[in-house]
């Protein structure tokens, strides 16, 4: 199987500027040198803690936001380096869809513009073919076609957040970014979303980026497994083999943190000292060093590479010193 | 069992909105008993946090107001009390955790001097006694560093930190009752774990009776004894925290369990589902409020209201309860 995506040593940082003349005084790594391929009609699961840069790394990836440095290839070709026409007709294949349902809609537009709104963009269609093609996307994410009249305030979280969904599938794209795509919604309507994005991956072999602070429902998803800490990916791992065995100390601790919805299951937690470090003040060497109980003097000197601990054909990555 | 420290009867509390008056809470009873810690589960909407807030006589007024019902804690109502007498009670008796801690903290004073205020205020302590039982609340919380943390501002804190000082200030007048409400949810994985673990154990240490108002049934799992779940304004279900999460009865209470990912151990099997979605509070249906999503509906849910009745170590507000069997 072919990459249908491609990222490597991919950065974003964000200037900070500070004092009179307003210079840049620091610079914020958001997204620090993270690499990893995302096969066609697979799901890559991405999570960590606010601030981690998960969804700057989403940003980055479908150029919502210019990165730093680094290579982004869809299909094999570079994004920074397309032309502009080319660039745009990639960006149909790479769609997004956001964490809040409520501010990622127009409140102005009706469902039926929204969904449409793709393709009055890229030209697709004439009028009758685009407003057929809102039924159908109405169809798919399982709402009727009487709603295409009405407007987003009308409707409750969960179906918003079909309505992004449909509007996300409009062009038909190999890969989507969802970015916290159900985590303002309820327990009982997020399994539902939940499992209109697994049908629609399954029937329709698009490729996720699949962005969450939520380990259950990432693994509940996703093919593979990416943790962030301050803007590094730390550990990349087929999900069952990340939540059986993880390697990094800060995926164990994350994993032993959340909470078992099961009284009788008590939990051996691993509670971490302190807080994040800021992003902006990176701690030197390792970015956990300051928080990881299997510390060694070495980790505050070297940023561990990642390495390969995998088996053959189960590549897993976790850059930690106490694997190299 | 010794008498309840708080014992809700019958509460309802309504707010006026454009479009007619709505009844967020509608008539639900239940008891809290010293030192134990009770939760108070569901979706939002429900009603949960109006109930947690109108014990502390914290429902916004107007647009809610009170329209029924009694909230006694030690044997007096709370209800109809005017605002000198609760604020009595409030902060002393009866504290208060907020979701989000910047709400509950002044970005304009220091840390300590928002909680001298308090110790001054109701415990009558000298600003040097009430400076150092600050530091020694800061420790207890947690937090490092405490007496330098004393005279920093709340901006100076990360989200972790502001917490654990609300929950500081919230037992600087050992109260009897706390309200948490979502205490960790706005926090990361990793700190709300730290979080939840020192709000348990302090519950414990300064034997306070906790009412935990979550969305998260795994908090619940963790830090209660009891929890009571909620739909639609009502209590439908009444459970010993093993007793529920080992044998739901109410079908809504079943549905929510089965619909956690974490405790669907295989990876990427399709997820059970409560269909459809929660009535609209200005349109509800004449009998069970869950009728219209739930798989277990009789003909006698649609004309009446089921109320809470005892099953097994269970109180279950429905028809036809779910049979687990043992």
């Amino acid at each position: 199987m072919s990459a249908l995506l491609e990222v490597r040593d991919l950065r974003k940082h964000f200037p900070v500027r500070g004092g009179l003349l307003r210079r840049v005084v620091a610079q914020v790594k958001a997204v620090d040198g993270v690499s990893f391929t995302l096969e066609a009609g697979r799901t890559l699961g991405l999570v960590g803690e606010s601030g981690c840069g998960k969804s700057t790394l989403g940003r980055a990836i479908l150029r919502l936001q210019r990165p730093t440095g680094g290579q982004v290839l869809l299909e094999g070709r570079d994004l920074a380096t397309l032309p502009p026409a080319e660039l745009i007709a990639m960006r149909r294949e790479m769609q997004i869809i956001f964490q809040d349902p409520f501010a990622s809609l127009s409140p102005r537009r009706t469902v039926a513009q929204i969904i449409r709104e793709p393709l009055d963009v890229h030209g697709i269609g004439t009028p009758e073919e685009r407003a057929r093609r809102v039924l159908e996307l109405l169809d798919v994410v399982g709402m009727r076609a009487a709603v295409q009249d009405r407007y987003p305030h009308e409707f409750s979280g969960g179906q918003r957040q079909r309505i992004g969904i449909a509007r996300a599938l409009a062009l038909n794209p190999k890969l989507i970014v969802a970015d916290e795509p159900v985590s303002a919604l309820d327990v009982s309507v997020r399994s539902q979303v939940l499992n209109l994005i697994a049908k629609l991956q399954r029937e329709r072999g698009i490729a996720f980026l699949f962005i969450s602070h939520d380990l259950s429902v990432v693994r509940h998803v996703s093919d593979q497994v990416g943790v962030m800490y301050l803007g590094k990916l730390v550990e990349l791992a087929p999900t069952h083999e990340l939540f059986t065995n993880p390697r990094h100390p800060y995926t164990e601790a994350l994993l032993s943190a959340v909470p078992v919805p099961d009284p009788r299951r008590k939990a051996k937690r691993i509670v971490l000292a302190g807080d994040v470090p800021s992003p902006m003040n990176p701690p030197p060497g390792c970015p956990f060093h300051t928080r990881c109980p299997k510390a060694l003097p070495y980790c505050s000197q070297a940023v561990p590479q990642p390495v390969d601990v995998g088996s053959p054909g189960r590549p897993h990555s976790v850059a930690c010193h106490l694997y190299t | 069992m010794s008498a309840p420290l708080l014992s809700v009867r019958d509460l309802v509390i309504e707010f006026t909105t454009e479009q007619g008056v709505v009844r967020a809470v509608d008539g639900i009873s239940f008891d809290v008993f010293p030192n134990e810690t009770v939760g108070l589960v569901g979706e939002s909407g429900c009603g949960k946090t109006v109930t947690g807030l109108s014990i502390l006589g914290l429902v916004p007024r107007p647009p809610g107001r009170i329209a029924g019902g009694r909230i006694e804690f030690e044997g007096r109502d709370l209800v109809g009390l005017d605002e000198s007498e609760l604020r009595a009670i409030r902060g002393r008796d009866i504290a208060m955790i907020f979701q989000e801690p910047m709400t509950a903290l002044n970005p304009v004073f220091t840390v300590g001097s928002q909680m001298t205020d308090v110790l001054r205020r109701y415990k009558g302590l000298s600003r040097r006694q009430a400076r150092a039982a600050a530091i020694e609340l800061l420790a207890r919380v947690g937090i490092p560093a405490p007496d330098r943390r004393v005279d920093e501002y709340p901006h100076q804190l990360s989200g972790g930190m502001r917490q654990r000082v609300v929950i500081a200030m919230a037992l600087s007048c050992d109260p009897k009752l706390i309200v948490a409400d979502e205490p960790t949810t706005a926090l990361d994985v990793t700190t709300q774990a730290q979080v939840l673990e020192q709000l348990v154990r302090l519950q414990e240490e300064f034997r306070m009776a906790m009412i935990l108002v979550t969305h998260d049934l795994g908090v619940i799992a963790e830090a209660c004894d009891r929890a009571m779940v909620m739909y639609c304004g009502r209590i439908v279900e009444q459970a010993p925290i093993e007793e529920l999460f080992a044998r739901p009865r109410h079908p809504y209470s079943a549905g929510l369990l089965a619909s956690i990912p974490a405790r669907v151990d295989d990876e990427r099997r399709e997820l059970p589902v409560i269909p459809g979605m929660v009535p609209d509070l200005l349109h509800l249906p004449p009998g069970c409020r869950f009728a219209d999503r739930c798989g277990r509906r009789l003909a006698r849910c649609d004309v009446e209201q089921p109320g809470l009745a005892p099953a097994g170590e269970s109180r279950v507000a429905c028809f036809n309860p779910v049979e687990t069997p043992r």
